[in-house]
């Protein structure tokens, strides 16, 4: 019973996220900006008619900002309390099996690293982090609050 | 055995919920014997149950009711006021242990025997008042058939609706875009069609008769009037009209407490009553009706009224209000200051209603569902409340604007109108850095959307369009928006925390073409925008003047500058309203220049000789009733009187007259001339034409036979027209006024003449028709 990871690329660092919250894999081509929403929110897109909410994982992170002026941008797709959120990445690598549970990172990470991090995996390609999607989505702000 | 307590517990419900109203009626009527078998079957079959269940606490008391019932039922007692208390009492607490029974809690605490002494005779009613609590209706719908369902699952029915809509919207929109066979449009259609009918369905299955919520009403106030020491009737009406179940459960707090306080501060004592002439018993009526898609909800009491002026004394006391200002106030301004937060009339506070919870808490809960409330009160002689809803949640009317390229949508409930930012009655000012709009005379906060979102946007503020808006609970501002499009039903669902952590949007929503749109919060925007929203009414009138009060008696002119720089005048009431065109959609057609509106083609004048502007054209739509003409201008200058003498015009012709408007000449433009030129007839060259006269008022005419008589070379007028008319085309047995037309053409409807002597043409008899009129024409023109 051993869980199912998504391997992602976020601001150039593979990271995985657990499959069982994601719903897809799309590709975004409209984006609609959301004025004075929080800086990680990119914008608003649609999804076969439902409105998702796009996060920009790299802002997230405070790791800089995702370029999205040039079009079309993977994005992975979750739910989290009945509202969908597209999470912008760099790269959506492949899906791998978890061989551990995921056990504290000891080595000090950056600072943006160590708030969406739950812990590391051991898969057969190496260890990987893996990412809480929900602190992905809340952001900065989050923390702060 | 699980099972049977939940057997239990639902059949207590159910017969709770009916005796909700049998109740108090049983108190009315003491003697009507159905009434009291139906309460006795109930607290007995409780007692029956409770024995095998073994709840002792519920044994006793309903074997305490039902012994007490009993003698009343076998003559021996009379059921008197006390006693109804304290059955009443009993019900509510065993109300309260079914509830807790079916909730797994614990037993509500308290002792059971106060309750029971008070069922003996001569007892001093219940020892403390009982909250009531009986079970809520739950989906209840008296209909002959009904199944019970979860609401959960009905949202998720709603919502999977709601995504089909949705999902139907986008597929016509690729429809749209690629060529596609007429079966394919036509199988859409029908999908369409039959989505919408489901829509409706379920929209339907949402709704509630909103006797739901009044029939807890007179018991409610049947305890409050008792713990008051009032009498108090109440009329229900409108118990069928249907509303959204989220509105009910919505409009639920506000309507108690409007109901409570009519009862604790409206209606006066019996003693207070019979003083002031009236009837000891008070009279609460509640009714509820549809308008449109609103429901509206009439809650009126026939007390003491809301006295307006120690409202005013109580706003001043307590510093809302400036004793200037104070004398200003109409007397319905005078009884609005009642939803101000922290004013009351209420001598004291009592344990119904002035617990701090006041008015102003209603106002705000039910502007928030975007309803209204609204209070119409006579001194001495009652006081009209009345509550207005939507009659959904879900799908709500928008105005879509527009900031550079973005679109937005704004609720147009909170819409109070639209003006144009350099239109004439309008002037915008800055002081001290805000924006202050003067829109008739009304000064009105004003803010640029594009600042309060940090776009850019090109616009200059002059340019721009002002939306006055009125958010729920506070006074209107006015929102700089750059461009307005369209009128929207949006299905509108609730956005991410992260986006509605901005405060300024109140849902997210999909436009026809898939984008997705953000909804507007207007309270939001204002506290965004830094616009205070105290509801501050009063102030921001400024003196209009009685001039602007008599003018309405006066004819009203919109004057404007012709393309030719012209002043001129045109009576408001022709003018329904002023379009602004693309110069594209001005053509030469049949005869004269058209304009294109929509989905109309109507004449257009007021262009003359000059030329049109190059991009944008504004004109004025004019409508005599039946016809429309354009007419263009070059911009408007205000809203006028005419109060001077018009001097006429020497011939007839697009100008009437001329006279002072404001001190300077301004020409009056004669719309029956206008309509006369443009709409009556093609502007063909007139006067060698023959003249035919057609009822207007005849569709068939209009329509069928105008274009066969047109061919032939007439011109064509209404029966209105003065012209003197060659020939008159007539159906059937019409009268013609002799000598005012030449030649006279019937027109019957069968194919075969009615006798010898009818001369009539069949209407299709084409031939006939010609000849005719070839005739008839040939003796004038020819």
């Amino acid at each position: 019973m051993n869980e199912l990871l998504l391997v992602v690329t976020i601001a150039g660092e593979r990271v995985a996220l657990l499959a069982d919250a994601v719903e897809s894999v799309v590709e975004l081509d409209t984006l609609i900006p959301v004025p004075r929403a929080a800086p990680h929110v990119a914008g608003l897109s649609a999804l076969r008619s439902r409105v998702l909410t796009v996060i920009d994982c790299m802002r997230s992170i405070d790791l800089g900002t995702t370029e999205c002026s040039d079009g079309i941008r993977e994005a992975v797709v979750v739910e989290l309390d009945g509202h969908h959120y597209a999470l912008l990445v760099d790269l959506v690598e492949d899906v791998v099996e978890a061989l551990s549970e995921p056990s504290p990172v000891r080595a000090a990470m950056g600072p943006g690293w160590e708030r969406i991090a739950t812990g590391m995996v051991e898969t057969e390609n190496g260890p990987l982090l893996v990412v809480d999607v929900a602190a992905l989505i809340s952001g900065l702000e989050a923390k702060a609050a | 055995m699980d099972d049977l307590i939940a057997d239990f517990v639902a059949e207590c419900r159910e017969m709770l919920e009916a005796l909700g109203g049998e109740i108090v009626a049983w108190e009315a009527e003491p003697d009507d014997r159905a009434r009291l078998d139906s309460i006795f079957r109930f607290v007995h079959t409780v007692k029956g149950n409770c024995g095998f269940f073994e709840f002792p606490r519920l044994e006793a008391l309903s074997h305490a009711a039902e012994d007490a019932l009993a003698d009343v039922r076998a003559g021996r007692r009379v059921a008197d006021g006390p006693l109804v208390s304290a059955v009443l009492a009993i019900i509510d607490r065993i109300g309260e242990m079914v509830a807790a029974i079916d909730a797994g809690e614990e037993m509500p605490g308290g002792s059971d025997e106060a309750l029971i002494e008070a069922l003996a005779e001569g007892a001093e009613g219940p020892a403390a008042p009982v909250a009531t609590t009986i079970a809520e209706a739950q989906g209840k719908i008296a209909a002959p058939r009904t199944i019970r369902l979860s609401v959960e699952l009905l949202d998720r029915v709603m919502s999977g609706v709601s995504d089909m809509v949705l999902a139907r919207n986008e597929l016509a929109r690729r429809l749209r875009e690629s060529p596609t066979d007429v079966p394919i449009d036509g199988a859409f259609e029908r999908l369409s069609g039959i989505i919408a009918e489901m829509r409706d369905a379920i929209t339907r299955t949402r709704m509630q008769r909103i006797e739901n919520l009044f029939v807890g009403l007179p018991r409610m106030v049947r305890d409050l009037s008792a713990e008051l020491g009032k009498q108090v009737l109440v009329d229900i009406e409108g118990g069928d009209v249907e509303l959204d179940r989220e509105m009910i459960e919505m409009i639920r707090d506000p309507l108690t407490h409007i109901i409570r306080n009519a009862v604790d501060h409206g209606i006066e004592t019996p003693a207070e009553r019979l003083k002031a002439g009236k009837r000891e018993i008070g009279i609460l009526c509640v009714s509820a009706r549809q308008s449109g898609n609103q429901i509206l909800i009439d809650i009126q009491d026939d007390g003491r009224g809301i006295d307006g002026k120690k409202l005013v004394e109580k706003a001043i006391a307590a510093g809302t209000l400036d004793k200037g200002d104070a004398a200003q106030l109409l007397p319905r301004e005078q009884q609005a200051l009642i939803f101000e937060a922290g004013l009351s009339t209420a001598r004291e506070v009592t344990s119904i209603s002035g617990r701090g919870v006041g008015m102003d808490v209603v106002r705000s809960n039910v502007e928030r569902i975007g309803g209204i409330v609204e209070v119409d009160s006579k001194p001495g002689t009652g006081t009209r409340m009345t509550l207005r809803v939507p009659l959904t949640l879900t799908i709500i009317p928008a105005l879509t604007v527009s900031i550079g390229n973005q679109h937005f949508a704004i609720p147009r409930s909170a819409i109070e109108e639209i003006v144009r930012a350099n239109g004439a009655s309008v002037t915008l000012e800055r002081i001290g850095g805000a924006g202050v709009a003067t829109i008739r005379g009304r000064r009105v906060p004003e803010v640029a959307l594009a600042d309060i979102l940090g776009l850019d946007s090109p616009m200059k503020d002059e340019e721009r369009t002002l939306i006055v808006l009125r958010p729920a609970g506070g006074d209107v501002y006015a929102l700089a928006v750059d461009r307005i499009h369209d009128h929207e039903e949006l299905v509108v669902k609730p956005a991410a925390p992260a986006v509605m952590a901005t405060g300024l949007y109140a849902g997210t929503t999909l436009a026809d073409d898939g984008s997705p749109i953000l909804l507007f919060d207007p309270a939001g925007l204002a506290q965004v925008g830094g616009v205070k929203l105290e509801a501050q009414e009063r102030t921001a009138r400024i003196a209009e003047g009685p001039d602007l009060a008599a003018a309405s008696q006066a004819t009203q002119v919109i004057l404007f500058r012709g393309l030719d720089g012209a002043r001129r005048a045109l009576r408001l009431s022709v003018v329904d309203r002023i379009e602004e065109v693309q110069a594209g959609a001005i053509k030469p057609g049949a005869g004269q220049l058209r304009v294109q509106l929509g989905e109309s083609i109507l004449p257009l004048a007021g262009v003359g000789d000059n030329e049109l502007p190059a991009d944008k054209v504004r004109l004025f739509r004019l409508n005599d009733g039946c016809h429309e003409v354009g007419y263009c201008f070059q911009e408007v200058i205000d809203l006028s009187i005419l109060d001077h003498d018009v001097i006429e015009a020497d011939w007839p012709g697009e100008i009437s007259g001329v006279t002072l408007i404001d001190n300077e000449p301004a020409e009056l433009v004669d719309p029956h001339w206008l309509f006369a030129n443009h709409a009556g007839a093609a502007s063909r060259p007139t006067g060698e034409q023959p003249v035919c006269c057609l009822p207007g008022d005849d569709p068939w005419m209009q329509n069928m036979l105008r274009p066969i008589v047109e061919a032939a070379g007439y011109r064509v007028v209404g029966d209105n027209d003065e012209a003197e008319a060659d020939l008159v085309i007539v159906s059937g047995g019409t009268k013609v006024a002799k000598g005012a037309a030449g030649k006279t053409i019937r027109l019957r409807t069968e194919p075969d003449p009615a006798g010898a002597k009818d001369s009539s043409i069949y209407r299709y008899d084409r031939a006939a028709l010609l000849v005719a009129l070839k005739s008839a024409g040939g003796g004038r023109s020819r």
